[in-house]
């Protein structure tokens, strides 16, 4: 699967970038209105400072007079460490202050003489501030338009703007983190749903393709839908194959089970000894075929659903008992006695690989054990394990090595007569390694014929 | 760069050294390297030997260059683009004036940065003394009156005794002094006594001075019984080398000035780094981290914890104020009606 | 014994049809799951052997559907994997499975089992002289005196009794009897006839050596 980007993470990032968005926006709104505020602040002290100034104008015999106030400098110096140039200007003369200090002339619509006007401009290569107010003084016969101004650098503003600045900004990245905390939170609960899909599809054993039923939100609805459609077809296909292997294998048996049953016919009325011996080899001929092309089919399932292990409860006394039961006509047909000794006993796995597993190793006991004698089942069960035991009073596994007898195609040396591929414990050993389990053989109770058992854990 | 407030004052072009200036006293330290390092300053030689002594030892490398001015001549010189590495005074109002007029650098460090903020302003201007104004008086002068503590307690005692005090009070001519200036300005702004105060003085012939240094001398030797407003520094170094016990120095209680002898590095200065490292050394040293080679008072060791109220002059635009030329002319003009015109009745 | 078998393949049913009709029973034959509904509509079974794969379906679902409707044992004829179809088979309802090719006689035991399981019927009896057997139980009675034959002894008795006065050789016999995987040989069924004499005897019958030909039963003589 190719992972592209993560639904989560874009969705954090999307939601996070909104964050750190507001995050600007709002620093950028607070250092604004903290510059706003601060440059009132200016605007008031210097309007304040100049009005002080003005009001000492006054004539003294014909000669415009002012005194510059101590508060008029000195509330410019508590609220920053600005700078401060003043000018006086009476009609075209100057009174004091700095004469290169530019100040805009004449009024605005609504700034009239004893109104206070600002101005921004620079002085000494610096931005400054200035607040003007004119006056007009009676000096000699006719009023003087007297021009006081102020001026302040702008260092305060920055300095202060810039420390709210600051702040904003770590209030601001205080926020975006808390936002974008609470963003990947939000995106996570958003996914949840898929999650939760995800998870159960996951869970699901090899051969659930039954439908998901979930409450979807909206969006997810159509990859439901999807997948449900998916598991539909799978199934489907699925049973297309299963559908092929049976119709083939129905295709080559049902001919043989033709030949088989015309041969016994035909055995039954033939008296000729050297025909019917013919016959009998015929009918085992279609016997063994029949049989080996079974359990390879067999083997190729056992290795087939070993692959994805089904893990469902089973209870090994009943998949013992009904073996048993299936197979107790065909020990019958031999007068060979089934005891049963099974108790409940749970375990996990693949019902239909453990039952095939125990028939194959109960068929073989039956098929070596001579006429008129009884295999035993059991089912064990102690605290870690529990163990099928399959005993029967044939001749034995032989002395040969045991541990061969589960090879492909290898038969017990003592077998000779007797119809069989070999693959019988093969099938079993595989069925039960799959399920972390092995199996045992060796003798029966008292040495004498041959204990196979199969050994999971509970 | 012409200012046109500077009224009653020859302006004269500078040719930018300290030579062309009217010094009163000069001392050159060499130094190992190339590097001179220019101080302009109003303190005595007398005041500042042992601390240039110490800082030429730890940088032998810098040759230095002191001269003693007075503070209208350093005001004067710096205005006019002197090459002068580092300007020191007591006249605050002259100094920051050129500091707000842009006449100084920035300069930052570790020891600029351990400044209260009221010593300094804009990162241009540094506070190393913090100094009182005090009344000198001779002991000898004064036996059989009560030593007055307060500015009305010496109106009271020169105003009953007229014939002892004649001809006898010494103060500073604030035409000439800048410092003397300063001190008048504000004293005349922060208590109606001194009004009073001059009335007093003005009947009784007083002897106006340029210094501080003069006017103790007068005390010591005599002709003065009354030094008013002298600077606190000079006043103690003055009763140290004395030892008739004559020179007595009073604090007034019920207000007195405390101003802050202040460096500045010109806007023109050559040797910034030198420079740094000198401001550094007054900064450190007015702490109280140079002992020995100290002989000014302490930058902390103001009245500002002792007594509430006496806090030093702060720096700021409103030290400007009476610098304006025509507040200047009124209050010069009030101040002469008070002193001078009664001298000669 | 009335069977229904239901395979599509004609040679496989007529040989099935053939085979169940030596041993006397009567059997139906459906090609189709229709034609099945058909025979199970118009007679009674004792027995259905299904096909699971028809032309027109799946055994296994018309016996998932029909099962409850339907009363009579059903064995599977199946040509698929052992272990993909036991166990889905017998969920269905199907009372047994075969796997294709089968040996008859397990069929047959097969069928034993089932219609043993589901009651039997007395109708099946077989008359031998004076006494009765019943071939699906093994028992074997006359008057008040019963006897239970063992599966071999009574497999052996029922060729006799489905053969009245024919002589069976030994080797027929043995085709009888043992499955073909076994290597048995003919001593193996005068042990078998020896063991019968025994149980039969004061059965009011006999099995009578015909020499160099084989046996037969025969009737007492009182």
């Amino acid at each position: 699967m190719i992972a592209t980007t993560s639904l989560g993470r874009k969705l954090t990032l999307l939601l996070a970038g909104v964050a750190a968005l507001l995050s600007v926006l709002s620093w950028s709104m607070v250092t604004g209105l903290a510059r706003q505020a601060a440059e009132r602040t200016q605007d008031n002290v210097l309007s304040a400072s100049v009005t002080t100034i003005a009001e000492t104008l006054r004539t003294e015999q014909g000669e415009v007079r002012l005194e510059l106030p101590y508060s008029a400098f000195s509330m410019l110096g508590a609220i920053s460490q600005d700078r401060v140039f003043y000018k006086v200007v009476a009609g075209s003369r100057l009174l004091t202050g700095y004469a290169d200090l530019q100040v805009p002339s004449g009024y605005g619509p609504d700034q009239g003489p004893g109104r206070v006007r600002f101005a921004t401009g620079s002085y000494l290569g610096e931005d400054i501030r200035m607040a003007s107010l004119t006056r007009f003084v009676q000096a000699g016969n006719s009023p003087v338009p007297v021009t006081v101004t102020v001026a302040q650098t702008r260092y305060g503003i920055g300095a202060i703007t810039s420390d709210l600045s600051r702040h904003a900004a770590g209030l601001s990245i205080a926020f975006f983190l808390v936002a974008a905390g609470l963003t990947s939170l939000v995106a996570r609960a958003s996914l949840r749903p898929l999650k939760t899909i995800t998870a159960d599809v996951a869970r699901r054993g090899p051969a659930d393709l039954s439908p998901l039923h979930h409450k979807a939100p909206a969006e997810l609805a159509p990859l439901l839908d999807a997948l449900n459609r998916l598991m539909v077809r799978l199934g489907q296909s699925i049973r297309r194959s299963e559908d092929f292997i049976a119709e083939a294998a129905h295709r080559v048996r049902t001919p043989l089970a033709t030949v088989r049953v015309q041969a016994e016919i035909l055995l039954r009325a033939t008296t000729g000894d050297a025909e019917r011996q013919r016959l009998r080899q015929m009918i085992r001929a279609v016997d063994e075929s029949s049989r080996s092309a079974g359990q390879l089919l067999d083997h190729a399932t056992v290795v087939y659903r070993a692959e994805a292990l089904a893990r469902d409860p089973v209870d090994l006394g009943e998949v013992a008992r009904q073996c048993a039961h299936a197979l107790e006509p065909t020990a019958a047909m031999r007068d060979i006695a089934l005891r049963i000794e099974t108790q409940r006993a749970i375990v996990r796995g693949d019902p239909i690989l453990i039952d095939n597993a125990l028939r194959n190793i109960l068929d073989n006991a039956i098929k070596y054990s001579p006429d008129d004698t009884t295999v035993t089942v059991r089912v064990l069960k102690d605290v870690e394990t529990v163990r099928v035991s399959v005993t029967d009073q044939g001749p034995g596994l032989g002395n040969g090595a045991v541990e061969h007898l589960t090879e492909r195609f290898r038969r017990g040396c003592n077998v000779e007569g007797i119809v069989g591929s070999g693959l019988g414990l093969t099938i079993a050993e595989a069925a039960i390694q799959a399920h972390g389990g092995r199996l045992e053989l060796g003798k029966g109770p008292e040495g004498q014929g041959a204990c196979v058992s199969l050994i999971l854990s509970a | 760069m012409r200012l046109a407030y500077l009224i009653g004052l020859i302006v004269t072009v500078w040719t930018g050294t300290a030579s062309s200036l009217d010094v009163e006293e000069y001392k050159r330290l060499e130094g190992t390297g190339e590097r001179v390092l220019r101080i302009l300053s109003t303190g005595d030689l007398a005041l500042f030997s042992p601390f240039l002594a110490s800082f030429h030892a730890r940088n032998p490398q810098i040759s230095i260059e002191y001269s003693v001015v007075s503070s209208g001549e350093l005001h004067r010189a710096i205005r006019d683009g002197a090459n002068v590495d580092v300007a020191i005074s007591s006249a605050m109002d002259l100094q920051f004036q050129l500091v707000n007029d842009g006449l100084a650098k920035s300069y930052r460090s570790a020891q600029t940065a351990s400044l209260p903020d009221w010593a300094r302003w804009r990162d241009q201007i540094f506070a190393f003394t913090a100094e009182p104004a005090v009344v000198v008086i001779s002991a000898e002068r004064f036996q059989g009156l009560p030593i007055p503590e307060t500015r009305q307690e010496v109106i009271s005692v020169l105003r009953d005794n007229p014939d002892r005090f004649k001809g006898a009070i010494g103060t500073y001519d604030v035409r000439d002094s800048g410092l003397g200036y300063l001190f008048a300005t504000q004293e005349a702004r922060s208590t109606d006594a001194y009004w009073r105060l001059s009335e007093v003085l003005g009947r009784l012939a007083p002897r106006l001075y340029c210094c501080s240094g003069q006017m103790i001398e007068d005390v010591a030797n005599g002709q003065l019984a009354l030094a008013y407003n002298v600077l606190g520094s000079y006043a103690a170094e003055q009763a140290a080398n004395e030892t008739s016990g004559r020179v007595q120095i009073l604090r007034m209680q019920d207000f007195s000035n405390v101003i802050l002898r202040t460096a500045i590095i010109p806007a023109t200065a050559q040797n910034i780094a030198a420079a740094g490292a000198f401001v550094d050394g007054l900064i450190a040293a007015g702490q109280g981290n140079r002992p020995g080679s100290w002989a000014l008072p302490l930058l902390d060791h103001t009245p500002e914890t002792t007594s509430p109220g006496f806090g030093p002059i702060r720096l700021g635009p409103a030290l400007m104020i009476y610098l304006d030329p025509l507040n200047k002319r009124a209050f010069l003009e009030e101040w002469e009606n008070a002193m001078v015109q009664r001298q000669t009745p | 014994m009335r069977y229904l078998l239901v395979e599509d393949n004609q040679e496989l049913a007529e040989a099935v049809l053939r085979r169940l009709a030596m041993d006397g029973h009567a059997v139906d034959h459906a090609a189709s799951l229709e034609a099945a509904k058909d025979c199970l509509a118009a007679a009674d079974y004792d027995l259905i052997l299904l096909d699971v794969m028809l032309p027109d379906g799946d055994g296994r679902e018309f016996l998932a559907q029909s099962r409850k409707r339907l009363d009579v044992p059903v064995i599977m004829l199946t040509a698929r994997s052992q272990v993909s179809d036991r166990v889905g088979a017998l969920d269905q309802g199907a009372d047994d499975y075969i796997t294709k090719p089968f040996d008859f006689s397990e069929l047959e035991a097969r069928c034993r089992a089932v219609l043993r399981r589901r009651g039997g019927s007395a109708k099946n009896e077989i008359a031998l002289g004076p006494a009765l057997f019943d071939p699906l139980s093994g028992t074997l009675r006359r008057g008040e005196t019963k006897v239970d034959l063992r599966s071999r002894e009574s497999r052996l008795l029922e060729v006799f009794a489905l053969n009245p006065g024919q002589i069976l050789s030994k080797g027929q016999l043995m085709d009888r009897l043992f499955t073909f995987d076994s290597a048995v040989t003919e001593n193996a069924i005068e042990v078998y006839i020896g063991r019968l004499r025994k149980r039969i005897e004061g059965m009011g019958f006999q099995i009578e050596t015909v020499r160099g030909l084989g046996y037969r039963i025969e009737a007492q003589s009182p």
